[in-house]
């Protein structure tokens, strides 16, 4: 009798996440990593890259890396938005201005960047620190989940490559990664999923994050209105809004809107728009951004 | 090798293996803190070392760690450059919250509480604002000793033209002569590190005004603004959500969503807002709800 109430009256969604032990067992057969880099000669690795890449204190640093991004994912009642800005900078140098820094996380999507109506299914990563390192490990990530699907005959949980990321960030700890970056996806097991994994080894499921120096910027604009009810197109404007404050006064975050919905059935992407029309249309239709003058 | 000082008139040697960096845009040299010295055979530069030694203290606990110099030299890799002042990376005190709204006839000027020092909270109801007339307020954050002194000083010196003169300075008459003395006190030798804002409604015309300035002495006459951390978190909401035509209650409502986000995602306690609003009938302390629980996403 006891076993039959226990069975029922268990919190409803104790089961619709993985347990650490299923979790664990879901990422064991991993392969284990090789660290087959080739490593500088000396003793301390990060200290090392700091020397060579650290150009607040030394700008004249041999090796320039791409940072500064605003990137932004939120879960609400219909699904998750992800968005994301477009600049990739180094140093004071704007490298690029039509970066696509959300990366699609499935064999089957990968690669897929056009404004489509029809759900793709997948995982999306997004891309925040370094883009060599975001781009090589949302790719392992990518294979690791291929692997997953093809060993289990399903497709991996958020909860799961999330997991073999963070272990991968973690295993690396201290070599020097820096990558922020947030996998959102849907699965039927968890519903909607939203993982931060950063280069320190954090992984932190969260109803709302922002990545990157606009964070505050974009936090600051999303908080004041979130809520987990919002319809889809408030939600989309809200992120669109967000990542556009963060581009206005960001000096590393610019360039174009990238929008992403994540649904049951996949995600939909809802384009790369260029900021500046958004931006004028935002203030001279809306009255916002009081602070520019328009007129001469 | 060897930095001439502009301000303080004196010789800077500094060892040969050390670095001078200069990035082109900022302007701003740097010497490794490790090997660098000062020439000790003369009193006043023995007095110039131990400021240095206090600086490096403080320069230790900063994110950055190392001092910076400012320099106006054209010339960076030369051994000598003529240096303006030296300062720390982060001279003020981020941590402090000041809020300015400007709105259709008030200004709205919101300082935190918390007087800091270190780890401790040593006020929790620090009034952080200055009323320099009738009808201008200003709101203070900085060098803690620095800012009460040139806040008042600049009081007195409103007080007397008013005195002297028998009529009250304009908001921009008083924000333009902050300016000029904060400007002066720079190019001396123990700079003022204050951060302002100046809020005020001009006694003719009635309009509200609403200045920023910052230790470095720029002006800038602003319809929000925000020193510190804040100007993080609050300048995206105030982007979004400030009209020049909002009625004060919007504009209390539009503060109250602005220190919900402080208290949201600030890994500080700075015990509250204080609020001061001009209007056009003077200044008044205006009661904010302080302990209200934000709950984050």
């Amino acid at each position: 009798m006891d076993k039959l109430v226990a069975q029922y009256s268990r919190p409803p969604h104790q089961n619709e996440m993985y347990s650490e032990q299923e979790q664990q067992d879901l990422t064991a057969s991993v392969p284990p990593l090789s660290l087959k880099f080739s490593l500088p000669p000396v003793d301390n690795h990060s200290a090392f890259l700091r020397a060579m890449t650290d150009d607040h204190s030394n700008p004249s640093c041999p090796i320039k890396l791409a940072h500064g991004t605003t990137t932004l994912a939120f879960r609400f009642q219909g699904g998750i938005i992800v968005c994301t800005d477009s600049r990739a900078t180094a140093g004071n140098w704007i490298a690029s201005q039509t970066v696509k820094k959300v990366i699609p996380v499935s064999r089957l999507s990968r690669g897929e960047d056009k404004k489509s109506d029809k759900p793709t299914p997948g995982l999306l990563g997004t891309m925040a620190g370094g883009a060599a390192d975001c781009q090589y490990w949302l790719r392992y990530l990518s294979q690791q989940c291929t692997l997953h699907e093809i060993r289990h005959k399903r497709r991996i949980t958020v909860a799961a490559a999330s997991k073999i990321l963070a272990n991968l960030t973690y295993a690396y700890k201290g070599y020097g990664l820096s990558m922020g970056t947030m996998l959102a996806g849907m699965t039927p097991q968890e519903g909607p999923a939203l993982y931060y994994i950063d280069s320190d080894g954090t992984r932190l499921p969260g109803n709302l994050f922002c990545v990157g120096s606009g964070q505050t910027f974009a936090y600051g604009v999303l908080d004041a209105e979130y809520k987990y009810d919002l319809t889809e197109e408030e939600a989309l404007n809200l992120g669109r809004r967000a990542i556009l404050a963060a581009m206005h006064r960001d000096a590393y975050s610019g360039g174009f809107i990238n929008l992403y919905h994540v649904k049951e059935e996949g995600w939909v992407h809802h384009g790369f728009d260029d900021m500046n029309p958004i931006f004028w249309k935002t203030k001279l239709e809306k009255g916002e951004f009081s602070n520019v003058t328009s007129a001469l | 090798m060897a930095i001439f000082c502009q301000a303080c008139r004196f010789l800077i040697t500094v060892e040969e293996k050390s670095e001078v960096w200069r990035s082109q845009e900022t302007r701003v040299a740097e010497i490794k803190t490790s090997t660098f010295f000062w020439q000790k055979k003369k009193a006043p530069k023995r007095w110039l070392t131990q400021r240095v030694a206090g600086r490096k203290l403080q320069a230790s606990s900063s994110p950055r760690g190392a001092p910076h110099l400012i320099t106006t030299s054209l010339r960076p890799d030369h051994l000598t450059c003529s240096i303006l002042l030296f300062s720390i990376n982060f001279p003020t005190n981020r941590k402090h919250v000041l809020l300015g709204i400007a709105g259709k006839d008030f200004v709205i000027l919101a300082a935190s509480k918390a007087a800091m020092r270190g780890p401790t909270v040593l006020k929790a109801e620090d009034d952080k604002t200055r009323q320099l007339n009738k009808h201008t307020v200003m709101a203070f954050s900085g060098e803690s000793g620095d800012t009460i002194q040139f806040a008042e000083y600049i009081q007195a010196n409103a007080a007397l033209y008013s005195m002297r003169n028998d009529t009250e300075l304009s908001p921009s008459a008083v924000a333009n002569f902050v300016r000029g003395e904060l400007a002066r006190s720079l190019r001396s030798r123990s700079p003022y590190t204050v951060n302002l804002l100046l809020g005020g409604i001009d006694p003719v015309s009635e309009k509200p005004h609403l200045y920023w300035v910052d230790y470095l002495a720029s002006l800038a006459p602003l319809p929000y603004a925000a020193h510190g951390y804040a100007q993080y978190y609050c300048l995206s909401i105030l982007d979004k959500h400030h009209n020049p035509d909002i009625s004060l209650e919007e504009g209390l409502k539009l503060l109250g969503l602005c220190t919900d986000e402080l208290k949201r995602r600030l890994p500080i306690d700075y015990k509250g807002v204080l609020v001061k609003v001009i209007t056009k009938d003077g200044v008044q302390e205006i009661p904010f709800d302080n302990d209200k629980i934000v709950r984050s996403a």
